[in-house]
C-alpha cells in the first residue's frame, strides 16, 4: 500500500479491525473496530478492567492480538519483527508510571533512542531535546537525574522524550492516574497545548474536563467491548447505553 | 509512511518473523550444545583409553578391602564396593537429617533470641551469629573436632550418666535396644494414637466451626501419641532389652555407640547452618508489617493467638524459600565429613574407593548423581510446602 | 507523688524533659534486662553461663599466651602460644612465593585494592578511565603473579596462603561476571532450550558440593581437554571455580533483574529499542547496580569457600597452618592454628560483610524519591 496525497477526512493512521484478544481462557478483547483519522484526538474511558490499556498497548506491539487485523500508518502489525520496529518508530507512549530511565539524565532520556534507533548524530538529538523539554516547559532539568524531579515534572520529561522520536501517534495510558493532585494540571495542560497542534493522540484517561476541551471523539469501553463511540457534546449530554449511563453517573457524580 | 519490507527475500522473512527466528535460535544454540558436549565426551573417552582406562561400573561388586568405622548395615572389609557406598550415603543422611532437625531448633530459638527485648539474649544471639557466619565451615568441623577428641577423656575416665550412658574420646556409648514380640502391642498402640490425633484434629476443627466450642487439641493428641503408649508400655512389662554399655578393660562392650566424628560434624554443622536459620527468622518476623499486629491487637486477640495465627503463618511464606536453601547447604556441606574421618559417601566411594580402584570417573558421576538426587528431594518438599502456603493474589 | 500542675497559655508550652524515673541508667538495666520474672532469670542465667565461659577462655588466650619463640618449646605451657605467627607470617601470607618476587604481589594487591574502589565507589575521580582500569586488571594481576613477558616466571604451585585465597576468590567474582549475566538472561528467555539448558547447568552447579567439583578439577578435567594439553592445578582450580560462582552469581544478577520495574523494557521497546539495545542501556546497568550487594555476598562466600582447596592440596592459610603444626618445631599445636586462622577470617569477612550492608542502605536510599 503506497502513500496517496493525504486527505485529512479519509487518510486513516489507525484501523482496526474484528480484533479479539484472550488471556489464556479469558476474553479481554471482544470484536474490537476501531478507524482512527490522521490529527484526531480520541479519548477513551470506562471502569477498571475494560481493556482500554491492553488495547492501546496493542497498537505499539506491547501486547499481541491473536484474532483481527490492526494496521498502524499502512503497516500491518503481525509477528513480522521489521514491521513492529517500524510501527514504534512512529507510535510514541506516555505511561502511567513515567517509566524514565533512573540511571540516565533527562537529557540522556530524551536523547538514548534517537541516536540508537534514528542513528541521529549526537549534538543533532541534543538540540531536539532541548526543543522538547522548553515545548513541555522543563529546559532546566536537563542534566538532573528522574529521581530528582516531582511527578509532574517526570510525566512532562517522558512526553518529551516520546515526542524526540516525531511520532505520528500519540498512546496515552492513564498519565495522570499517579500523579498527585496539585500537578494534573501542569501534565494535562501540556497534552492540551500538545493536541493543539495536530498530532493524532489516543489517551485513556478519567479526567472529563480534558475529554470535553480537547476531544474529538469519546469512546467508552466495558468488558472488554467498545460500548460508545461519540461526539463530546453527544457523549455526556446524551449517553445512548445503560453501562454509559452508569459509567457516567458514577465518575461525574462527586 | 508504511514499510512491508521483507516480501521479497523469503529468508529475510523467515528472520523477521519472531516465531521463526526463536526457532532458528533455538536450533542453533541447541547444536551448538550438543557439539560441546560431543567434543569434550569424546575427548574423555580418548584421553582414557589412551592410558588403557574404559567407563564401567563393574568395580562396585569387587571387594572393597576396607574398614568403614560407623556402619548402620551389615559391613566388612570382604563386602562389595557397593556396599561400601551404601553405608556410606546412610551416614550422609543421618548426618544430614540430624543436622536439619537440629539445626532448625537451634535456628529458631536464636531468630526468637535476637528478637528478644532482653538486651543480654539479644547481644550474646548478635555475637554468636556473627562469629558464625564470618568464620568458614570448615575451620568450625576442625575446631569442634579438635575440641572435642582433646577434652574428652579415654573409656577408663568416661563421664558416667547413671551408669547407664557414657562419654569417652571414643565417642557416646548408650544403651541398644532389643524390641521383644510384645512390644508390636505398643506399637500398634503408637500408630493408633497418631491416627486418632490425625481424625481429632479435623474433627475439632469441624466442632468449633458448627459450635464455637475449642477443644484442646495438642494435649489431647499429646497424651494419644505419647502418654497412652507409655502407660501400656509399662503394663506390658516393658517389653525392650537393654544392652546396656559396660567397661570391659580398655573399651566398653555393648550397647550402641555414637562416634565422635559423627557428633563433631553433626554439632558442627547445625551450629553453622543454625546462624544462618536464626538471621532468616528474625528477617521472616521482622518482615511482616507491625500494622498486621496492631489490627489484630485491636481487635482483641490475645497476644500469643497473634503470633500464632497472625504473625507466623505469614512470616512462614517469607521465610520457607531462604530455609531450603541453608537445609541444601547443610547436606553439601556434609561432603567436608573427609576432613575429620567421618565416612561419608565422598569419603568412601568418592574417597578410598576411588584411590584404590581408580575409576575417578564412575565414583564421582556416583557422588554427583547422589548429591543432586537428594537437592532435589529436599527441594521439591519445600517447594510443596511453600505452594500450600502462598497468598492468594488478584 | 505530687505533680506540679503548672498551665501554660497555648502556644507558650516548653519542651520538658522527662520524668526522672523513665531514664537513666537503672531504667534502662530495668527495661532491658530485668523487666519481668522470666526476664530476670534469663540475665541471671546468662551472666552465670559467661562467667563459667570467658575469664578462662581469656586467660588462655591472652594473659598467660606466650606472643614471642622460634619454637614450641620457648611457650609456657598453661596459655596460648602464639608466637608461631610471628615465625609463620610471611608463609601465612604469600605462600611460597620466592622471597625477593614479593614486591609484585604486594603491587599486585595495591592495584587491587584501586581497582575495586573503581567499581565500588562512585565519586571516584576520572570515574571512566578508572573503570577501564578495572576492567584491564585482571589480565595485569595475573602478569604480576605468575610472570612472563619480561617478569620472572613463578610457578602456580608456589602459590599459597592469603595471597591464595585473594586470588582464588578475585579470578572466580571477575570470571563469573559475565558467564553469570549470560546464565541469568538465558533464564529468563522465552526460548525454551536455552531456558532450560541454563536452569539446568545452574541447578546442577548448585546441587553438588563444592568438593565434588574441586576433585574433578583436580582428578578428572584434563580428560575433557583434546589429548596432549595439559593445565597446571590452580588453573583447573580456577576453572571450576569460576564456573561454580558463575551458577550463583546467575541467581544474584537474576534477583537484580526481577526487581527491576516491568515498565523499563517496556518503555524502551516503546521507544523503538530492539532487545539487545534494550538490554545494553536500560536493562543491565540497572540490574547490576541493584545487584552489587549480592555480588559482594558472593565473593564473601567464595573467599570463605577457598579453604576447601586444602583437601586437594593447595595451601591456603588453612592449609599453611596444618602444614606449620606438622612441623617439628610447632607440633600438637593445631587449636592456636586453627583459632588464628578463624580470627583472621572473622575479620576479614566482618568487615567485607559491614562494607556491603553499607552498600545495600546506600543504595537503597539511592532508589528513593
Amino acid at each position: 500500500m503506497s502513500e496517496t496525497q493525504s486527505n485529512a477526512t479519509t487518510d486513516l493512521c489507525i484501523e482496526i479491525r474484528n480484533m479479539n484478544k484472550w488471556y489464556g481462557d479469558f476474553h479481554v478483547l471482544k470484536n474490537i473496530n476501531l478507524a482512527v483519522t490522521r490529527g484526531e484526538k480520541i479519548v477513551i474511558c470506562g471502569p477498571s478492567g475494560s481493556g482500554k490499556s491492553t488495547m492501546i498497548r496493542c497498537i505499539n506491539r506491547l501486547e499481541e492480538h491473536q484474532e483481527g487485523d490492526i494496521i498502524v500508518d499502512g503497516t500491518e502489525l503481525t509477528n513480522d519483527l521489521k514491521n513492529i520496529d517500524a510501527v514504534r518508530r512512529e507510535v510514541g507512549m506516555v505511561f502511567q508510571h513515567f517509566n524514565l530511565f533512573p540511571h540516565l539524565t533527562v537529557l540522556e532520556n530524551c536523547t538514548l533512542a534517537p541516536i540508537w534507533v534514528r542513528k541521529v548524530p549526537r549534538a543533532e538529538a541534543e538540540a531536539t531535546a532541548m526543543e522538547f523539554l522548553e515545548r513541555v516547559k522543563i529546559p532546566e532539568q536537563a542534566n538532573k537525574y528522574p529521581g530528582q524531579l516531582s511527578g509532574g515534572q517526570q510525566q512532562r520529561v517522558a512526553i518529551a522524550r516520546s515526542l524526540c522520536m516525531r511520532p505520528n501517534i500519540m498512546l496515552f495510558d492513564e498519565p495522570t492516574s499517579a500523579l498527585d493532585p496539585e500537578m494534573i494540571k501542569e501534565v494535562l495542560d501540556t497534552m492540551v497545548s500538545l493536541a493543539e497542534e495536530g498530532i493524532t493522540m489516543l489517551c485513556v484517561t478519567h479526567e472529563m474536563g480534558f475529554a470535553k476541551k480537547v476531544a474529538d471523539r469519546v469512546i467508552f469501553m466495558d468488558e472488554g467491548e467498545i460500548i460508545e463511540s461519540n461526539t463530546p457534546h453527544e457523549f455526556f449530554d446524551n449517553p445512548q447505553h445503560d453501562r454509559t449511563k452508569l459509567f457516567l453517573s458514577q465518575i461525574l457524580g462527586h | 509512511m508504511s514499510s512491508p519490507t521483507s516480501s521479497t527475500n523469503p529468508l529475510l522473512r523467515a528472520w523477521y518473523d519472531k516465531e521463526t527466528r526463536s526457532v532458528i535460535v533455538q536450533i542453533i544454540a541447541a547444536a551448538l550444545i550438543i557439539s560441546f558436549f560431543a567434543y569434550i565426551i569424546n575427548n574423555a573417552v580418548v584421553n582414557l583409553s589412551n592410558i588403557g582406562k574404559d567407563i564401567n561400573f563393574s568395580f562396585l561388586w569387587d571387594n572393597a578391602s576396607y574398614d568403614i568405622n560407623q556402619h548402620l548395615i551389615e559391613y566388612s572389609s570382604t563386602s562389595s564396593h557397593f556396599t561400601a557406598m551404601i553405608v556410606g550415603l546412610i551416614n550422609t543422611l543421618l548426618v544430614a537429617v540430624a543436622g536439619i532437625v537440629l539445626a532448625t531448633i537451634l535456628g529458631f530459638l536464636l531468630g526468637v533470641m535476637r528478637l528478644s527485648n532482653n538486651w543480654l539474649t539479644q547481644k550474646i544471639a548478635y555475637v554468636y551469629i556473627e562469629y558464625i557466619r564470618n568464620v568458614p565451615v570448615l575451620l568450625h568441623i576442625l575446631l569442634l573436632h579438635g575440641l572435642i577428641v582433646s577434652s574428652l577423656p579415654r573409656p577408663k575416665g568416661s563421664y558416667n550418666f547413671g551408669d547407664t550412658f557414657f562419654l569417652n574420646n571414643r565417642g557416646f556409648q548408650m544403651p541398644s535396644p532389643d524390641f521383644q514380640s510384645l512390644f508390636l502391642i505398643v506399637g500398634a498402640f503408637i500408630v493408633g494414637g497418631i491416627t486418632f490425633a490425625w481424625w481429632f484434629s479435623r474433627h475439632a476443627q469441624k466442632v468449633q466451626d458448627e459450635t464455637g466450642k475449642a477443644y484442646p487439641v495438642a494435649i489431647i493428641n499429646i497424651a494419644a501419641i505419647v502418654l497412652l503408649p507409655l502407660a501400656v508400655y509399662f503394663v506390658l512389662g516393658s517389653p525392650i532389652e537393654w544392652d546396656v554399655p559396660a567397661l570391659k578393660g580398655f573399651n566398653f562392650k555393648g550397647g550402641m555407640v555414637v562416634r565422635p566424628e559423627f557428633i563433631a560434624l553433626w554439632l558442627a554443622l547445625s551450629f553453622y547452618t543454625a546462624a544462618f536459620i536464626g538471621e532468616i527468622v528474625r528477617s521472616g518476623i521482622v518482615a511482616i508489617d507491625h500494622g498486621q499486629t496492631e489490627a489484630a491487637q485491636a481487635l482483641g486477640i490475645s497476644n500469643s493467638r497473634v503470633l500464632k495465627l497472625v504473625v507466623i503463618p505469614q512470616a512462614l511464606r517469607v521465610i520457607i524459600p531462604p530455609l531450603t536453601s541453608q537445609y541444601l547447604n547443610l547436606a553439601k556441606n556434609s561432603s567436608l565429613a573427609l576432613a575429620i574421618g567421618y565416612m561419608d559417601i565422598v569419603a568412601t566411594i568418592g574417597g578410598i574407593s576411588l584411590n584404590q580402584t581408580g575409576r575417578e570417573m564412575e565414583c564421582m558421576l556416583i557422588v554427583m548423581a547422589i548429591y543432586l538426587a537428594i537437592s532435589l528431594i529436599i527441594s521439591s518438599g519445600m517447594n510443596w510446602y511453600n505452594n500450600r502456603m502462598q497468598l492468594v493474589e488478584r | 507523688m505530687t505533680m506540679t500542675k503548672q498551665t501554660y497559655a497555648p502556644g507558650t508550652h516548653p519542651s520538658l524533659p522527662p520524668p526522672k524515673n523513665t531514664i537513666g541508667v537503672t531504667f534502662w538495666l530495668k527495661e532491658n534486662l530485668f523487666s519481668s520474672a522470666t526476664n530476670s532469670i534469663v540475665t541471671l542465667v546468662s551472666i552465670y553461663l559467661l562467667y563459667l565461659a570467658l575469664p578462662s577462655a581469656i586467660n588462655w588466650l591472652f594473659i598467660d599466651a606466650t606472643y614471642v619463640g622460634t619454637n614450641r618449646k620457648d611457650c609456657a605451657p598453661d596459655g596460648a602460644c602464639l608466637a608461631f605467627i610471628g615465625e609463620r607470617f610471611n608463609l601465612f601470607v604469600y605462600g611460597f612465593y620466592p622471597a625477593e618476587l614479593r614486591w609484585r604481589v604486594n603491587l599486585a594487591t595495591i592495584l587491587l585494592a584501586v581497582a575495586g574502589a573503581a567499581v565500588l565507589w562512585d565519586k571516584i575521580p576520572a570515574r571512566k578511565h578508572m573503570l577501564k582500569f578495572a576492567l584491564a586488571y585482571p589480565f595485569i594481576g595475573a602478569w604480576l603473579l605468575s610472570g612472563g613477558l619480561g617478569l620472572e616466571p613463578v610457578g602456580t604451585h608456589l602459590f599459597g596462603g592469603l595471597m591464595l585465597t585473594l586470588t582464588i576468590g578475585v579470578t572466580g567474582i571477575v570470571g563469573s561476571l559475565p558467564l553469570g549475566i549470560l546464565l541469568a538472561l538465558g533464564r529468563q528467555s522465552d526460548l525454551p532450550i536455552i531456558k532450560y539448558f541454563c536452569i539446568g547447568f545452574i541447578e546442577f552447579i548448585r546441587g553438588v558440593p563444592l568438593i565434588t567439583l574441586l576433585f574433578v578439577a583436580s582428578t578428572m578435567l584434563s580428560y575433557f581437554l583434546p589429548p596432549g594439553t595439559t593445565f597446571d592445578l590452580l588453573m583447573r582450580v580456577l576453572i571450576m571455580v569460576t564456573l561454580f560462582a558463575s551458577a550463583y552469581m546467575a541467581e544474584v544478577i537474576r534477583g537484580g533483574l526481577q526487581a527491576l520495574p516491568k515498565g523499563q523494557l517496556e518503555a524502551a521497546e516503546s521507544l523503538g529499542l530492539n532487545y539487545g539495545q534494550a538490554v545494553r542501556f536500560i536493562i543491565l546497568p540497572q540490574a547490576l547496580k541493584i545487584s552489587i550487594p549480592g555480588i559482594v555476598n558472593t565473593f564473601i562466600g567464595l573467599y570463605k569457600d577457598s579453604t576447601l582447596v586444602i583437601v586437594i592440596g593447595l595451601l591456603d592459610p588453612l592449609g599453611i597452618g596444618r602444614a606449620s603444626v606438622a612441623d617439628s618445631d610447632w607440633l600438637g599445636l593445631s587449636t592456636e592454628v586453627y583459632l588464628f586462622v578463624a580470627v583472621f577470617f572473622f575479620i576479614s569477612c566482618f568487615g567485607m560483610a559491614r562494607y556491603s550492608l553499607y552498600l545495600e542502605n546506600k543504595l537503597n536510599t539511592g532508589h528513593k524519591r
